[in-house]
């Protein structure tokens, strides 16, 4: 009972990456009608956002400690963070041990902008064309996004570690009298993908401007004939969705440690995700984020493995395939999507 | 206007003459001025640097580079001549290789076995490699060790750790310096003996291909023979990111020692996703718990922070050995790059030198005379003590490092330290060894 239940936490913990991701990518489909492969680079910009205010916060003034020697026998150069020397030890390591989600601060801002210039310097111009050009050209500036990322950052996984306070496990299971030993920044992984799904929800659904989206992802050219300006708002809204991929990739460093390639593991999944959910629908994305996360934690129990081996490997595919084959429009596909 | 008759056996005969005028030139180089693949006529050799350069072993492949940069400069005369002036073959002059200097060209293997054989081939038929070296993964070492042995050129591997590429896919025409599965669970074992005592049950995640399965099986035997139980061997897709769903098991498999038979990101992954889960403060069967990583890598290991600390495992080489080569090869890469050399630069460099002093002490750049002065070759002075490239296999036998990750690290290099140097006598085996055996070393072959 205990390992079915961690199993549950897992796959919603899982479940929480995918749908976050699944979800920016419904919202883009939904708006601009745009297959966007470029967006698991946009989880791990994010992630890299997290990396990138951890080395600024450790940037370092060098003194020599003449006491001290470095590998090669030359007097050792002590580093000493900024950050530490102008707040006290005790503040400033404090600030640098909350690197990772105080990048959310700064990785929102960095996101939206990233979202705004690559919807409005390269993807707007493939609009009106095919769905496979659309899928090519942002592939490719996916791969380009991480050749830019692996030059500046290395190809090696990049340490990333959730606060002290946050590194721990808990016992959630000691109310009921169990021994549900889970790590909390997983719990806390999990209720941050709770907040901003349920965020962009109430967005969409009470404001004025999440309204107007709606109206224009129902039928775009009324609401252009009454005169608003739905290609601005669109444009908003694919900023809005590279942000939640963003955030999604920040909080995801301590979880493993981010690499170039991280968004590209993600990315297949997540677009399995997507037709499962019912292209075009925000809450198929994330009810089949969830449901998928859950599966495929529960394929990689040893009992399951022992009946079919290799099943961890292919239980999303599988799914994917039975899902299509008796809802060819997923879990929750609107009819008219994706459909001549 | 001039009129040409065109006729269809005017155009073959014409063809035909032209064809032969053609590759006249060529029939003769081949057959008769060549007696090997890519043999050196001018004053220069060329050597192939075949490395990952791009995926996810990019950085290990960019050390490689350095390290093979730095022994060229060595073997051309420059800089200080590092493992050269400790090397215990004194063939070396500092002069090129057999007075032509050396030159090189790189591949990169992507960590791909197709893309790894493509760019060794374009190397030896295109640039007139004259030996291929390099690698940062046993499954593109096999692969590229087989098309070495067809073209007859000599491959030196790089960082490999199957027992497979010196087991049942060896080849003549090539030679591993790195150790083996075999020899890190030979000197892992006595260690975690005396550390976790004889009554243990080991869980093992493995990583799906040829080095996770020979290195699952070269540690559970291992340590059965210590009296170990082995729980459970679970084989992971070398493509898993988050090892959550594989950790959660051994939290209720009466395992009180997980085994990481994982490398690279896998390793860094799974590792942490075991710390996270509390592993480590576990108590089962009255035991702490306890984490091991067969093979470590100090890059490797920077990913994974603080999660490394106490943890064991083994490792080829570490600089911060205290023997004369290890130091002259870390002062010589340290001036040069900043930093100190990891294993893989280690091994790369030693097979540099290595392949260099056969050819000096052969004279000639043939692939069979290489063969010949390697195979049964003891060495010294290379920072691994006393060494023997065994002929049977083309498998080095040197000590073996034990090391572990360090509670307090005074840098961002030192963070594994040594804990015992296992002696060669300690991590030998016959060369008929069942988990070496099916393969066949076959007979050196020269090309051309």
């Amino acid at each position: 009972m205990d390992a079915i239940l961690l199993q549950i936490l897992n796959g919603l913990d899982k479940g929480s990456a995918y749908a976050l991701i699944a979800l920016g990518l419904t919202l883009i489909f939904g708006t601009l009608g745009v297959v966007n492969f470029a967006h698991g680079a946009l989880f791990m910009i994010g992630a890299f956002c997290a990396v990138t205010l951890q080395r600024i916060l450790n940037l370092s003034f060098e003194l020599v400690d003449e006491s001290q020697k470095d590998f090669l026998g030359n007097p050792l150069k002590v580093k000493t963070p900024y950050v530490e020397a102008w707040f006290g030890p005790d503040i400033g390591g404090s600030i640098i041990d909350w690197a990772v989600p105080l990048a959310i601060l700064f990785a929102i801002p960095i996101m939206i902008g990233v979202g705004y210039v690559m919807e409005r310097g390269l993807i707007k111009h493939f609009y009106k064309r095919p769905h496979a050009d659309q899928i090519l050209v942002t592939f490719g500036l996916a791969i380009v996004l991480q050749e830019v990322v692996k030059y500046f950052y290395g190809a090696n996984p990049i340490q990333t570690p959730a606060p002290d306070a946050l590194n721990g496990v808990v016992n959630l299971g000691a109310a009921i009298g169990m021994d549900i030993v889970y790590p909390v920044w997983r719990v806390v992984y999990f209720f941050f993908a709770v907040l901003i799904i349920g965020g962009i929800f109430s967005f969409l659904q009470f404001t004025t401007f999440g309204m107007v989206v709606r109206a224009g992802m129902a039928d775009r050219e009324t609401v252009g004939l009454l005169g608003i300006n739905i290609d601005r708002r669109f444009t908003i809204m694919f900023g809005i969705a590279a942000a939640v991929a963003g955030l999604a990739g920040v909080m995801y460093t301590p979880i493993n440690s981010p690499n170039y390639h991280m968004g590209m593991d993600f990315l297949v999944l997540s677009f399995v995700v997507v037709v499962v959910g019912g292209m075009g629908s925000l809450p198929g994305a994330v009810l089949a984020g969830f449901l998928l996360g859950v599966l495929e934690s529960f394929a990689s129990m040893n009992e399951i493995k022992s009946l079919i081996p290799g099943i961890d490997q292919i239980i999303i595919y599988v799914v994917a395939i039975i899902i299509l084959l008796t809802r060819p429009r997923g879990l929750m596909g609107r009819k008219g999507v994706m459909e001549d | 206007m001039s009129e040409f008759d065109v006729s269809r056996r005017r155009v073959l005969k014409t063809g035909a003459i032209a064809g032969a005028g053609v590759a006249l030139p060529t029939i003769f180089t081949a057959s008769s001025a060549a007696a090997f693949t890519n043999e050196p006529t001018g004053g220069t050799v060329t050597l192939g640097f075949n490395v990952p350069q791009t995926g996810p072993y990019a950085d290990e492949g960019a050390d490689e580079l350095r390290a093979y940069e730095l022994a060229v400069e060595h073997l051309n005369g420059g800089g200080d001549g590092g493992m050269m002036n400790t090397f215990s073959s004194k063939a070396l002059q500092g002069n090129g290789i057999l007075g032509k200097k050396v030159e090189y060209v790189t591949g990169d293997t992507q960590t791909k076995s197709d893309a790894a054989r493509a760019s060794a081939k374009s190397m030896i038929e295109k640039d007139g490699a004259v030996m291929i070296t390099g690698g940062s993964s046993s499954g593109v070492a096999i692969a590229v060790q087989g098309l070495c042995q067809e073209a007859g050129v000599i491959f030196m591997a790089g960082l490999t750790h199957s027992n497979d590429t010196t087991g049942k896919d060896k080849k003549a025409n090539g030679f591993r310096h790195f150790f083996n599965g075999y020899m890190s669970g030979a000197a892992l074992a006595p260690v975690l003996k005396n550390l976790y005592g004889t009554d243990r049950v080991a869980y093992h995640l493995t990583a799906d291909y040829t080095w996770g399965w020979t290195q699952e099986e070269s540690i559970a035997a291992a340590t059965e023979a210590l009296g170990w139980q082995t729980v459970n061997k679970v084989r992971t897709p070398l493509a898993a990111t988050d090892f959550s769903s594989y950790i959660a098991p051994v939290l209720n498999s009466g395992a009180d020692v997980l085994v990481l038979n994982h490398y690279g990101g896998n390793m860094v992954n799974s590792l942490t996703n075991a710390v996270q889960f509390g592993l480590r403060e576990k108590v089962v069967n009255g035991k702490n718990f306890e984490i091991v990583v067969p093979l470590y890598s100090r890059l490797m290991a920077k990913g994974a922070g603080e999660n490394v600390k106490g943890i064991h495992g083994s490792t080829n080489w570490h600089w911060t050995l205290q023997d004369e080569g290890s130091m002259a090869f870390v002062k010589s890469f340290g001036t040069k790059y900043g930093f100190p050399p990891s294993q893989a630069a280690h091994t790369c460099y030693v097979q540099t030198l290595l392949y260099a002093d056969a050819v000096e002490r052969a004279g000639s750049f043939n692939p069979c005379a290489v063969v010949e002065a390697l195979e049964g070759f003891e060495f010294d002075g290379m920072g691994n003590g006393p060494t023997l490239y065994r002929a049977e296999d083309h498998q080095c036998f040197k000590d073996v490092l034990v090391v572990r990750g360090k509670e307090n690290p005074t840098s961002e290099f030192d963070l594994l330290e040594v804990v015992e140097v296992t002696p060669r006598a300690q991590v030998e085996y016959a060369p008929d060894h069942p988990m070496f055996a099916g393969g066949n070393l076959g007979s050196c072959n020269p090309g051309a």
